[in-house]
């Protein structure tokens, strides 16, 4: 559409979750991310690459928390960054989704713009679930051992982490015109969230600046929450972890909605 | 009551008017044709009767509801077949009906029954189950008017919908609109660019010219005004007499050849070709879309010469081709 277009009418913004067509959106992604195999194999190579080429190869490299190995370490970090990467990529196809007019059907529909971001929201965290667990039980065996408490809390937790990614990859996804900004979200969002997350060392340590920016991060609470559930101690209290991750819910939820409310027809 | 009502209806965007003060009432049952060359604002005005975009002015009452209080209710009471097919490629055929039956709010039981009713309807029955991404252009097509229909809407739009595809599938698509308007259960409003396709589906057409409806008559009455096939005639043509002949519309000398509009060239050629003198090339052709223009938007599109716009791209096409 072009420019200065007020959008779709008011109503459409704001109004009821519609619980059926959320499963049927749900259903759809679902199908959708089983029928592409190669997908879910192809977003563990850049994690399994860090956590057994890096975690293995700093062997030297002392481990900030005793009694467990850097490999050991950084694991609960990788497995943040599987969700990361698979919510934003998840967010970011809805581009593909525009520029495929698939997604005219659903902005058609009689569904609040609220029920399809849910929708969609579900969507993507059902893809960070499943690769968080595949990542679990690699882990489990050649890593860490874990007992199914450990593993149930972690994909536990993975619920609200991969929705506040998943929304914020939504929000973007939603604003931009073609996929040519994907790779600008990478470098420019993806991989500072995982770099100043502590993911790959102990905040506690770090210097100042890189302290004041994980502050704002909302990866580092992930990682955060994921070291406590397996090694027992991180950098702030559990609850910090999780009230911080409530907010960021929160608030992308509602920026998410305000995004998708502005969203219509390219054409 | 009237399936649509629109009252003055306007979309202006940053640069243009792309819908300028749009009123008509389409009767329940009816099948109305909006025929328009691309940009004259026939996509716009669909999107904001399907409530897709919001008006800027003016007001669209459809199905009863009013598009900009009433959005969702709109939306429920309808159906839209896109320009470009929306079918989602990822889904099988059955899954992309069933999808928008729950996000319609088809009840659960009706799904099954009413999605074989459908594929069988469009022949679609055994590629039900493979994906999308595998089927013809003419099938996506027929797909989507199958998901159109699924949620049983009092009105259908068809937008464009044989637009790029070869002529067995278009036949194939009338057919399915042929016998939707033979049921009259369900409203249809069909955008073309295609004269024949507005002819032979449509109860009434509208004319839809830089965001106006210019003029809105039934086909027959259309083609009345302005003759069914044109005649061009090289030669030492005697102008007096063929405009003396009952079925001649008009006679114009156009680069150095008559073009003289007709009502039936079958029934009227030879009577024509007598009565015309000396005669050293003869073409005939039918009316297109593009006399139907000359005819009713003529006289704007001299008062246009300043916008640049689509029409005079047409109009120097034609002088090009010769």
């Amino acid at each position: 559409m072009r420019a200065n277009s007020p959008g779709p009418p008011l109503n459409l913004k704001i109004a009821m979750f519609n619980f059926n067509a959320i499963y049927a959106l749900l259903l759809r992604e679902a199908k959708i991310f089983f029928r592409e195999k190669e997908r879910i194999i192809s977003i563990l190579v850049s994690p399994l690459l860090f956590l057994f080429v890096m975690g293995r190869g700093m062997v030297s490299g002392t481990s900030p928390v005793a009694g467990f190995t850097y490999q050991q370490f950084i694991f609960p970090g990788i497995l943040a960054m599987v969700i990361l990467f698979t919510s934003i990529t998840y967010g970011l196809y809805i581009i593909w989704d525009k520029r495929l007019d698939f997604l005219k059907e659903v902005l058609a529909a009689p569904i609040s713009r609220s029920t399809l971001f849910i929708g969609k929201s579900l969507g993507g965290m059902l893809g960070a679930i499943i690769e968080t667990f595949i990542l679990l039980i690699i882990g489990a065996f050649f890593i860490l051992p874990l007992d199914i408490v450990k593993v149930a809390l972690c994909l536990l937790a993975a619920f609200p982490v991969s929705y506040m990614i998943v929304n914020l990859g939504l929000t973007i996804g939603a604003k931009m015109k073609s996929m040519e900004g994907f790779g600008l979200v990478m470098s420019f969002l993806t991989w500072p969230l995982f770099f100043f997350s502590g993911a790959l060392f102990d905040l506690a340590a770090a210097a100042p600046y890189i302290k004041l920016i994980s502050l704002l991060d909302p990866v580092t609470y992930a990682v955060d929450i994921m070291r406590i559930i397996m090694l027992g101690r991180g950098v702030f209290s559990a609850w910090t972890d999780l009230g911080a991750i409530a907010g960021f819910c929160l608030a992308t939820t509602y920026i998410g909605v305000t995004s998708f409310g502005k969203l219509q027809q390219e054409k | 009551m009237a399936a649509i009502k629109t009252d003055n209806l306007v979309k202006r965007f940053t640069e243009v008017t792309a819908v300028n003060g749009i009123s008509f009432d389409i009767p329940e049952g009816e099948v109305f044709g909006l025929l328009g060359p691309n940009g004259a604002g026939k996509t716009t005005l669909i999107s904001m009767l399907a409530t897709l975009i919001e008006p800027t002015s003016g007001s669209a009452v459809v199905a009863g509801f009013d598009v900009r209080l009433q959005p969702l209710e709109v939306r429920k009471n309808i159906g839209i077949v896109f320009q470009e097919p929306s079918v989602d490629d990822l889904l099988t055929g059955r899954e992309n009906l069933y999808l928008h039956s729950m996000l319609y709010g088809v009840p659960r039981p009706e799904i099954g029954p009413r999605t074989d009713k459908m594929l069988d309807l469009v022949n679609l029955a055994d590629r039900a189950d493979s994906l999308v991404k595998t089927y013809s252009g003419g099938m996506r097509r027929r797909l989507e008017i199958a998901r159109g229909l699924i949620h049983e809407p009092k009105i259908l739009f068809l937008d464009e919908p044989t637009l790029g595809l070869d002529p067995v599938s278009r036949q194939t698509i009338w057919g399915y609109i042929g016998r939707l308007k033979a049921a009259k259960k369900t409203t249809i409003i069909l955008t073309t660019h295609y004269m024949e396709e507005a002819d032979n589906l449509a109860d009434r057409i509208g004319i839809i010219y830089q965001g106006r409806i210019i003029e809105m008559d039934t086909p027959a009455n259309l083609k009345k005004k302005v003759g069914r096939d044109l005649v061009f005639i090289k030669g030492a043509v005697n102008a007096q007499a063929v405009r003396g002949l009952s079925f001649v519309k008009s006679v114009e000398l156009e680069e150095g050849r008559f073009r003289i509009s007709i009502s039936d060239s079958g029934r009227n050629l030879q009577a024509l070709l007598n009565s015309a003198g000396a005669i050293e090339e003869v073409e005939v052709r039918p009316v297109t879309l593009d006399d139907v223009f000359m005819k009713f938007a003529g006289h704007q599109i001299k008062n246009d010469v300043e916008n640049n716009g689509i029409f005079q791209r047409i109009v120097s096409a034609k002088a090009t081709r010769k």
